[in-house]
């Protein structure tokens, strides 16, 4: 069965612990681990987060739009905003890479995503916006089809 | 204003022996963050810090926002010439740790008697 979700809201982070709590509860259908949900929900925060903080510079002005799709037992969730993108992405996704270290980030978002989840894109243009696109195979279901 | 119901992290900040221990319950994200780093600016800039001891037993969630607020208050007490112990960490934490390379800097003890005992306080 194909199952799918989209989930638009403001990029404020009040909704960091929505976005992660609704997206997991949606993915808890496949029959995950803990650890598993745990590793969707922090994905979720690093990808959401990002598009506050860096996407839209903590303006608090725009929206962030989470996509999800379940089959076969695999997840893939999408997360994206409209804004300032990403100028480059090889750069962006070394580890302890920041352009932000006066708010004390650390630079370990994409390590964390690129750690937990099986495969990450990313799709951006300067000025446009950025979506990441993230894929999990979820262990238990792949047990159960088997 | 203190945190209110909708804040889904609880702070409880105690200066013991010169060391500031900060117990966390609940969620460590982007939103949480700003206030634990400047509830535990505040009490550094007013009483004297030697160390800092993290109990993290009753953290639900952390993501990288989390590290970075650790990251910057290991920064602020090393500046100082003191140290930074974390304790009784589950086990999703301690993977952010080690993927991050916390454990470089700050020492991981089982639980608070023990990390303050180890810091020649207790
Ligand atoms: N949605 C986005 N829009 C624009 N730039 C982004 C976006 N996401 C990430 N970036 C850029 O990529 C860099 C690395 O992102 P990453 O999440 O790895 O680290 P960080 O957000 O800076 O720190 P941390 O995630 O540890 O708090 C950011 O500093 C920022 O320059
Ligand atoms: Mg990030």
């Amino acid at each position: 069965m194909r199952n799918k979700m989209s989930l638009t809201f403001s990029a404020v982070s009040e909704n960091e612990s929505f976005a992660r709590v609704t997206v997991a509860a949606f993915v808890a259908q496949l029959d995950p681990t803990l650890d598993e949900l745990t590793e969707i929900k922090t994905v979720i925060s690093e990808a959401v987060t990002n598009c506050i903080i860096h996407g839209y510079g903590n303006s608090g002005v725009g929206d962030v739009t989470i996509k999800a799709v379940l089959e076969d037992g695999n997840v893939t969730v999408s997360v994206h905003d409209d804004g300032v993108g990403i100028n480059d992405v090889e750069k962006a996704k070394q580890p302890l890479y920041t352009t932000k270290p006066e708010l004390e980030r650390s630079g370990m978002g994409f390590t964390i995503m690129e750690n937990f989840m099986d495969h990450v894109t990313v799709e951006t243009e300067e000025g446009k916006g950025t979506t990441i696109i993230m894929t999990k195979e979820i262990a238990q279901n792949r047990a159960v089809c088997k | 204003m203190e945190g209110g119901a909708a804040l889904s992290l609880k702070t409880e900040l105690e200066v013991k022996y010169g060391v500031l221990c900060i117990r966390l319950e609940g969620e460590l994200d982007h939103h949480t963050a700003d206030e634990l780093r400047e509830k535990v600016n505040r009490v550094m800039d007013e009483q004297m810090v030697q160390h800092i001891l993290l109990n993290l037993g009753n953290l639900t969630f952390m993501d990288s926002s989390g590290l970075g607020v650790i990251l910057g208050r290991y920064k602020r007490i090393s500046g100082l010439g003191g140290e930074m112990v974390v304790c009784s960490i589950s086990p999703a934490v301690r993977r952010l740790f080690e993927l991050s390379g916390m454990f470089k800097i700050l020492r991981l003890e089982t639980d608070e008697d023990y990390a303050l005992h180890t810091l020649g306080v207790a």
